[in-house]
C-alpha cells in the first residue's frame, strides 16, 4: 500500500514533466526560426554586453545561503518533535526550547556581527 | 475504478497502476485548465484594484483572452541567444511548472479525493516547493545575462530565506494536528485552526507571497530595476510557461492555505457529497488567493535589505516565538491530545486565541514603539537642518 502511494508520485512526476514539455515541443514546430546576429546578443539594454554574466559576486548572498541552511536543518529536527507532540511529556517543550534556544543565540550572534546586514 | 478494471480481467497490480495513472492525469490536467481561467479571473481583479475593466474583448467578458494569448505565445519565435548554458536553459522552465504540478498530488479535493495521502505529506509539499527556487537560479544562471544571474542571486537571498519563517508557520497545524498527512490535518480542524493561531497564518501568508515572488516581493523580476529579471532571455512558450508556473504557485499557496489553516473541504454535508467538498476547497482557496492579488496590487515593491531583515529580524523570531508558545499552551490545555468533535476543539481554540491577540497586541505594540523611536531620531535630525524630512529618512536607511 504505501509503495503504491510513491507509484503515484512516480507518475505524477512523470506527468509533470510531460505537461510544460508538450507545449515546448509544440512551439518549436509552430514557432518561425529566424535568427541573426543582432537578435542573439544578450539583452542589456541596448549596449553591448562586456565579457561574460558568469563573474565574481558579492559575498552577501553566499553569506544568507549559510544562516539558511543552518536554520533548515534545524527545522528538519522539528518535524519529527512536532508530528509527535501530542504523546510527549512538558519535558518535550523544554528539550526543544533548549534546542531552540541554541540556534537563537546563533541567530542573534549573526545579527550583532552584521552578517545580517545590506551593505 | 480499480474494481471496474478488475472486473474486465486485469490482475490487481495492472488495475492499479491503470486507475493511478487516470488520476494523475485528471489531476494534472485539471491544474493546467484552471490555469486558462485562472488567469482570466486574476487580470479582472487586477484591473478591478486599479480601477480599470480588465480583458473584455476576446469573448464574452474576455473570458477566451488567455487562450488567445496562449496560442499567440506558441507562434512567437523562440530565441535561444549565443553563449547560454543550453540544458539549464530549457530546463527552467519545465522545472518551474513541475515544482507546482507535483504539490497537487497531495491536495485533499475531498474525504475520498487525493491524489495520494502521503503521511509525511506537509514535507513533501516543501521538497517538491523548492524545484521552484532551483528553477528560479537555473534560468538566471543558464542566460548568461548579468540582469538575469542579479535575479538569479536575488533568489538565493530571498526564496531561500522565507523558507525558514514558512517552516516554521507549517509546523503549528502538523504540531496541532499531531499528523503530517495533509488529509488527517484536514479531518482533524474540527474548528478551523485561522480561529485557533491568527498569527500563524499571518506568518504562513508573508512567506508564501515571497515563495511565489509576488509583488511587493517581486524582486526577482523587478521590471524598473532588473528589466524583467530572470525570464529576461526567454521568450515565446518557455517564457509562457514561467507565467503559468508564476500563476499556478500563487493559487497553490491559497489552496494549501485552505487545506492547513480553513479547513480544507470540510463544510456543510461535505462528508456525504464529495463534490461539495471540491467546491468548498476551491471558494476558500479563491478566496486566500484574492486577499493575495490584493496585497500584490496594493503594495509597492519593497527593497532588498528591508525584506531580508524584515525575514530575519522579524518574521524568523516572530515565527520562533510563535510556535514555542502555541506548544506550551497547546501542553497546559488538558485533554488536547485526544480531540474527536467540535465540542473538544471549543476550549482550546479559544484558550489559543485569547493567546495569540495577545502576542499579536505585543508585536503591534513593539513595531508602534520603535516606530516613535525613529520617527524622534529623525525630527531630532531635521531640526538643525532645512532640510525636509523625508529626504533624511531615506539618508538614515
Amino acid at each position: 500500500m504505501d509503495l503504491n502511494q510513491w507509484i503515484f508520485i512516480g507518475l505524477f512526476f512523470a506527468l509533470g514533466w510531460t505537461l510544460p514539455a508538450l507545449p515546448i515541443v509544440l512551439g518549436k514546430l509552430l514557432a518561425p526560426r529566424r535568427p541573426n546576429p543582432t537578435k542573439l546578443q544578450a539583452y542589456e539594454c541596448g549596449v553591448e554586453m562586456v565579457g561574460s554574466a558568469w563573474t565574481q559576486f558579492r559575498a552577501q548572498y553566499y553569506i544568507f545561503a549559510l544562516v539558511f541552511v543552518i536554520f533548515d536543518v534545524e527545522l528538519v529536527f522539528l518535524f519529527p518533535w512536532a508530528l509527535a507532540y501530542n504523546q510527549l511529556g512538558l519535558f518535550a517543550l523544554f528539550e526543544m526550547a533548549v534546542f531552540i534556544f541554541l540556534l537563537v543565540v546563533a541567530l542573534v550572534y549573526t545579527w550583532r556581527k552584521g552578517a545580517l546586514r545590506w551593505a | 475504478m480499480t474494481g471496474l478494471l478488475k472486473d474486465i480481467g486485469l490482475s490487481h497490480d495492472l488495475a492499479v497502476l491503470i486507475a493511478k495513472t487516470i488520476g494523475v492525469f485528471v489531476v494534472g490536467g485539471f491544474g493546467l485548465l484552471w490555469t486558462l481561467l485562472g488567469i482570466w479571473l486574476e487580470r479582472k481583479w487586477a484591473g478591478r484594484f486599479q480601477d480599470r475593466i480588465g480583458p473584455n474583448r476576446v469573448g464574452p467578458f474576455g473570458l477566451i483572452q488567455t487562450v488567445a494569448d496562449t496560442i499567440k505565445i506558441l507562434l512567437k519565435e523562440d530565441i535561444m541567444k549565443q553563449g547560454i548554458d543550453r540544458w539549464v536553459f530549457n530546463l527552467a522552465p519545465i522545472l518551474s511548472v513541475v515544482a507546482v504540478i507535483l504539490i497537487w498530488a497531495v491536495v485533499p479535493f475531498s474525504p475520498a479525493w487525493i491524489g495520494t495521502d502521503l503521511n509525511i505529506g506537509v514535507l513533501y509539499l516543501l521538497a517538491v516547493g523548492a524545484f521552484g527556487t532551483i528553477a528560479v537560479i537555473m534560468a538566471g544562471w543558464g542566460s548568461n545575462n548579468k540582469f538575469a544571474l542579479l535575479a538569479a542571486f536575488r533568489a538565493v537571498a530571498q526564496l531561500v530565506s522565507y523558507e525558514v519563517p514558512m517552516v516554521l508557520a507549517l509546523l503549528v497545524p502538523v504540531l496541532l494536528s499531531g499528523s503530517m498527512s495533509t488529509q488527517e490535518i484536514v479531518r482533524q480542524q474540527h474548528i478551523w485552526y485561522v480561529f485557533a493561531v491568527p498569527l500563524t497564518v499571518l506568518i504562513f501568508l508573508i512567506s508564501s507571497q515571497a515563495e511565489t515572488g509576488r509583488g511587493p516581493f517581486d524582486l526577482l523580476e523587478a521590471e524598473s530595476e532588473l528589466v524583467s529579471g530572470f525570464h529576461i532571455e526567454y521568450s515565446g512558450i518557455k517564457f509562457g510557461m514561467f507565467y503559468v508556473a508564476e500563476f499556478l504557485h500563487a493559487f497553490t499557496a491559497g489552496v494549501l492555505t485552505a487545506i492547513l489553516f480553513l479547513g480544507g473541504w470540510r463544510g456543510p454535508f461535505a462528508e456525504d457529497v464529495p463534490v461539495l467538498g471540491f467546491l468548498y476547497l476551491m471558494i476558500k482557496g479563491l478566496f486566500v488567493y484574492w486577499v493575495l492579488v490584493w496585497v500584490r496590487m496594493t503594495l509597492p515593491r519593497v527593497r532588498i535589505d528591508h525584506l531580508l531583515d524584515f525575514n530575519w529580524k522579524f518574521l524568523v523570531p516572530v515565527g520562533l516565538i510563535n510556535l514555542l508558545v502555541v506548544a506550551l499552551v497547546w501542553k497546559l490545555i488538558p485533554g488536547t491530545d485526544q480531540i474527536n468533535s467540535t465540542a473538544d476543539a471549543l476550549v482550546p481554540t479559544l484558550v489559543l486565541l485569547l493567546v495569540n491577540v495577545a502576542m499579536i497586541l505585543v508585536i503591534g505594540a513593539l513595531l508602534a514603539e520603535r516606530g516613535r523611536r525613529e520617527r524622534a531620531r529623525i525630527q531630532a535630525r531635521v531640526a538643525g537642518t532645512d532640510l525636509p524630512a523625508e529626504a533624511l529618512a531615506s539618508a538614515a536607511d
